[in-house]
């Protein structure tokens, strides 16, 4: 241990300000980078998943309209 | 003989791939960067000419020479998928640029919380700093441009265009201090041949260094899968992987 007192670690021989700046911001930088990236990676999987029910709702919209249309043609035709 | 790396051409392999290593970079990057920069704060020796703001040392060069060295990834992958055509290494490239910034940026802030009590000025306009904040600029339109485009495959090649063309950028921060008068110092862990430092020094830089890099690589692997998933999003194993993992 380089120092006496935890007073003496804070202080860093007159430098504190200037360590613990940049012990700071760098920690802050690479929580940020670390959480950005994971909330990047299931706002992707949610992205995904949006549009994949949107599909899906078309894709049941133009069913039912098919079958509607089919139905409603063998009616007249009846 | 390079046989064994084509089913990592697969954009699914290269997904699970990347996700079964993250956790032991995760945890290799935690148990390096804890030892590493406890031991540099409270147990490494003071500087004889620096004091204690020396201890900024075991971020600002760290993060220095992975600036630089994520922009040769960068390079090499924007390369890569030029040449070969090859639409992972854009995902790659494209995980890179913002972390590469960071890491860039960390650099210059340490550098000023470093110059301010050594050189009494927290900025000059000289080449090494100069052209590190180029970098920063570089970074900044690499990831401009990969999200300026909805057509993931031409914001691959805008960016790729722009990292090669920077790359003249990387030999020029290097070699800075050797071709122009400056304040910032020679580099002190030499690259070939014994380090000019003492091993009570070394030995904590070392594993700050390592944590770091392994940091990175998870980042990097974690950024890599969402760029896949979003590449690949009409392939039928996102489709099935998306609707697993929202039940």
């Amino acid at each position: 241990m380089q120092f006496d007192s935890f007073s003496a670690f804070l202080d860093m021989g007159g430098y504190g300000f200037y360590v613990w700046l940049s012990f700071g911001v760098s920690a802050a930088l690479i929580l940020a980078l670390i959480f950005s990236s994971i909330l990047g990676h299931k706002r992707v999987i949610k992205n995904i998943a949006i549009r994949q029910q949107r599909e899906d709702k078309l894709r049941q919209v133009r069913k039912n309209r098919k079958n509607n249309s089919i139905n409603s043609a063998q009616e007249v035709a009846q | 003989m390079w046989k064994w790396l084509h089913p990592y051409a697969n954009p699914e392999v290269s997904y699970h791939f990347a996700g079964r290593v993250l956790p032991w970079f995760s945890a290799l990057a935690a148990l390096l960067l804890a030892i590493g920069l406890v031991w540099a704060l409270a147990f490494a020796p003071a500087d004889y000419q620096q004091g204690d703001s020396f201890r900024i040392f075991y971020l600002h060069v760290p993060a220095a020479s992975l600036s630089m060295g994520i922009y040769l990834g960068m390079a090499i992958a924007a390369f890569t998928s030029m040449v070969w055509q090859f639409k992972l290494a854009d995902a790659s490239a494209a995980a890179m640029a913002p972390v590469g910034a960071v890491f860039t940026a960390i650099a210059l802030i340490t550098g000023a919380a470093w110059g301010k009590p050594m050189w009494g000025t927290w900025w000059i306009w000289d080449a090494r700093l100069t052209s590190e904040l180029i970098l920063l600029f570089l970074y900044l339109g690499v990831m401009a441009l990969h999200s300026a485009f909805e057509d993931k495959n031409l914001a691959g090649k805008a960016a790729g265009i722009l990292t090669l063309v920077g790359v003249i950028n990387l030999p020029i921060i290097k070699y800075s201090v050797e071709w122009w008068n400056t304040l910032h110092q020679g580099s002190t862990v030499s690259k070939m041949g014994k380090p000019s430092m003492s091993i009570e020094m070394l030995w904590p830089f070392l594993f700050c260094f390592l944590g770091f890099v392994m940091l990175v690589t998870a980042v990097i692997c974690i950024r890599f899968r969402s760029e896949i998933l979003a590449r690949n999003s009409i392939r039928p194993w996102v489709k099935t992987l998306v609707a697993a993992e929202n039940k």
